[in-house]
């Protein structure tokens, strides 16, 4: 322990929460890892903070550049020692979006998830109606499983014909 | 390891190259797919694949306590060392083949993991039920391009009933189980490959149908991959895969 350093007071978990809000998802850039729902547990314990994140698919490229933003930007408020894991139980899921989340979504034009994510979905279940971002028309027709991300689905308005990703449930 | 923690062992790396393989195959199409929608759900697909290799094989290296993580497992093993199936591994060949080899293992993937995901391990439970989601819209996507193809021009029908024809002989040992599928069963770790057999003749006779396509007559099926012997194919998916890694051991992101 540095000589002077022994009395400092930790800042509480909410605090640190309030911080990480800097953090977002370098896929969606207006989402923080808060609304996307993937920052699990912010917990101070005796060798600094540890921070718990789950990741949206197994495969989700992302996940290494947020664990460093969030090292980076808990370091920049003189937390030295952070320690950032990864669990995948429970499993995340696209109803822990928050409703800030969702509108924010629809802002930068892409539809949120529309309804609750299933256990299990039809062979061909389609989704609840999804609506265009930019016209809110819901004629709209998928044109392909999945966009730019695993996350996304791609559909096309059919009334403003504005091609648009959207979020898909899971 | 002792015997049981050998059989899981092995029986993750099942699960783990199978995925793997799969992902790197479908990665070479990135430049080259036929269009741009199906580039990106290719490439998703490959992805998901991929990170799911990485739990699996990250579990194996946990139980197997040898300090070998899913990187020095997926880079430093040589071929006779890998477990996928040999569906896996089949070439690429034209679009039909890709998304034809991709529905087969996709309608195995998807009850193989629901039944994982009430597995007695908590540890294959989690991983199960996490990818089980991605998986969902895997099977959708190749079960509508296989009626796409099947039920579309003559020449997409020949070519996606070629595929069909071809790549029957490599379904029987992914539903087929083995000395170390029955072993975990018994300790309700494994999943039931019966049941899982079910869920895929029920759903490939649903979605052929749909695409006019016929079912090849019962023939023999090779068998091999799950036990470490593989058609000549794996050799070089490995040279590409690993060649960075051991050209250059210490890489580093």
């Amino acid at each position: 322990m540095r000589a002077g350093s022994d009395i400092v007071e930790r800042p509480s978990p909410d605090r640190i929460r309030e911080w990480l809000t800097e953090v977002t998802d370098p896929e969606i850039p207006v989402l923080t890892i808060e609304d996307l729902g993937i920052l699990r547990d912010i917990r101070q314990e005796d060798d600094g903070v540890r921070v718990t994140i789950t990741p949206t698919y197994s495969g989700c490229p992302a996940m290494m550049a947020i664990r460093m933003e969030i090292v980076r930007t808990l370091n920049a408020r003189g937390i030295d020692r952070v320690r950032v894991d990864e669990v995948l139980s429970p499993a995340w899921t696209t109803d822990w979006l928050s409703e800030r989340g969702r509108e924010k979504l629809r802002a930068y034009g892409i539809a949120p998830p529309a309804g609750k994510a299933q256990g299990k979905s039809a062979l061909f279940g389609e989704p609840d109606a999804v609506a265009c971002p930019q016209c809110g028309s819901e004629r709209t027709t998928r044109t392909s499983e999945f966009g730019s991300t695993a996350c996304k689905a791609m559909y096309r308005c059919e009334d403003c014909l504005e091609p648009f990703d959207y979020f898909k449930c899971i | 390891m002792n015997k049981l923690e050998q059989q899981q062992f092995e029986y993750l790396l099942r699960l783990g190259d199978s995925d793997l393989i799969l992902g790197q195959r479908l990665s070479a199409w990135l430049g080259h797919a036929p269009v741009l929608e199906e580039e990106m759900a290719t490439g998703n697909v490959a992805l998901d694949l991929v990170g799911q290799a990485r739990s699996w094989l990250g579990l194996a290296g946990e139980i197997e306590g040898a300090g070998r993580d899913a990187d020095r497992l997926a880079y430093f093993r040589d071929a006779f060392d890998y477990r996928n199936v040999l569906l896996a591994e089949r070439p690429n060949g034209d679009y039909a083949y890709t998304i034809m080899r991709q529905f087969l293992y996709d309608a195995y993937h998807y009850p193989l993991l629901e039944r994982l995901s009430a597995s007695a391990d908590e540890r294959i439970r989690e991983v199960a039920a996490k990818s089980l989601k991605e998986v969902q819209y895997h099977v959708r996507r190749s079960s509508e391009w296989v009626i796409r193809m099947g039920d579309g021009t003559r020449e997409s029908h020949d070519r996606i009933q070629a595929a069909l024809d071809d790549l029957w002989m490599y379904t029987g040992e992914m539903l087929t189980p083995d000395e170390v599928d029955q072993a975990l069963l018994e300790t309700g770790v494994a999943a039931d490959l019966e049941r899982v057999a079910g869920a895929w003749h029920e759903r490939v006779r649903e979605v052929t149908a749909e695409a006019t396509l016929v079912i090849p007559d019962e023939s023999w099926m090779q068998q091999g991959g799950k036990q470490g012997r593989h058609t000549e194919h794996l050799g070089y998916i490995l040279a590409e895969m690993q060649f960075l890694p051991r050209a250059y051991p210490d890489a580093r992101w």
